[in-house]
């Protein structure tokens, strides 16, 4: 599946990386908790999130991760913004639950990480 | 090849800028990329301690053909039982630092994971100095 449609499916909002909407992917991950996210062998996953911070992106960063949904109406920095524009990354903004956009992208054949 | 970066205790706002410097230079140097990412969460969780857990520290990268050392150095409070620390869930982080997405105690368990050789040295009240070794050609 491609940017494009994901955010169509979640009812996203692209605030950075808007030139990157045919980037495909296939494999999530949801978690608020870095740490967990640091521990996965698979990259260029989505992330799904609800933690709003710089470290967020840092640890996208360091997992080769390039593309995160922050979830719950979360508003994004712009400190992030900027972060994740170094490092081509798109951020997403979604108003709905992580079950709620986990469930919609598991139901549509994104692929669990583990 | 020899660099340092400074880390600055307590300062989230720049946690992870050392790491990035190094895994920037990693890529120029066209390793192999599952060692990079290797590398790239190791030295990031020991940097991440650093903010959390200790004052201020140097992140020391010695690089040739064969291995890359990286030594990262802290003044700090220090480890009092460093088995007890390699546990997987053990954590003294504060809210602050689980606010950022960190303080699960997950973070020393993966370093040992992800680097070929882990070597922790601490002492009380003076600070702690943690030891990541990666061998480059590994098959
Ligand atoms: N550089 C350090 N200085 C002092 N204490 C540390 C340092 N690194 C780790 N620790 C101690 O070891 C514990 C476990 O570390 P870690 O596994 O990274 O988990 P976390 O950082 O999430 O607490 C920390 O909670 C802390 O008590
Ligand atoms: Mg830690």
């Amino acid at each position: 599946m491609i940017i494009s449609e994901v955010l169509k499916l979640i009812d996203g909002k692209i605030v950075a990386g808007e030139k990157y909407l045919s980037r495909e992917v296939s494999k999530a991950f949801s978690s608020d908790l870095m740490s967990d996210v640091l521990t996965l062998d698979t990259d260029e996953i989505l992330l799904i999130t609800g933690l709003i911070n710089v470290q967020t992106i840092r640890t996208a960063e360091m997992a080769e991760i390039s593309c995160i949904a922050f979830v719950r109406n979360k508003k994004v920095t712009k400190e992030m913004v900027s972060l994740a524009e170094v490092n081509h990354m798109v951020l997403i903004e979604c108003a709905s639950s992580m079950f709620s956009v986990s469930g919609k992208l598991y139901q549509a054949g994104i692929q669990p990480v583990f | 090849m020899h660099a340092q970066y400074e880390i600055q205790g307590g300062d989230f706002t720049k946690a992870g800028l050392a790491s990035s410097e190094v895994k920037k230079m990693l890529k120029q140097l066209n390793l192999d990329p599952k060692i990079i990412k290797r590398i790239a969460v190791a030295m990031y969780e020991a940097e991440v301690n650093v903010v959390a857990h200790a004052y201020h520290g140097i992140m020391d990268i010695e690089l040739n053909t064969e291995k890359i050392i990286i030594k990262v150095q802290d003044t700090g409070p220090g480890i009092a039982d460093i088995d007890k620390a390699m546990e997987e869930g053990f954590s003294t982080a504060s809210k602050e630092v689980r606010e950022m997405g960190f303080g699960a105690g997950m973070g020393l368990p993966n370093i040992k994971k992800n680097a070929d050789e882990l070597i922790l040295n601490s002492k009380i009240n003076k600070g702690t100095e943690v030891k990541l070794v990666f061998y480059l050609n590994h098959q």
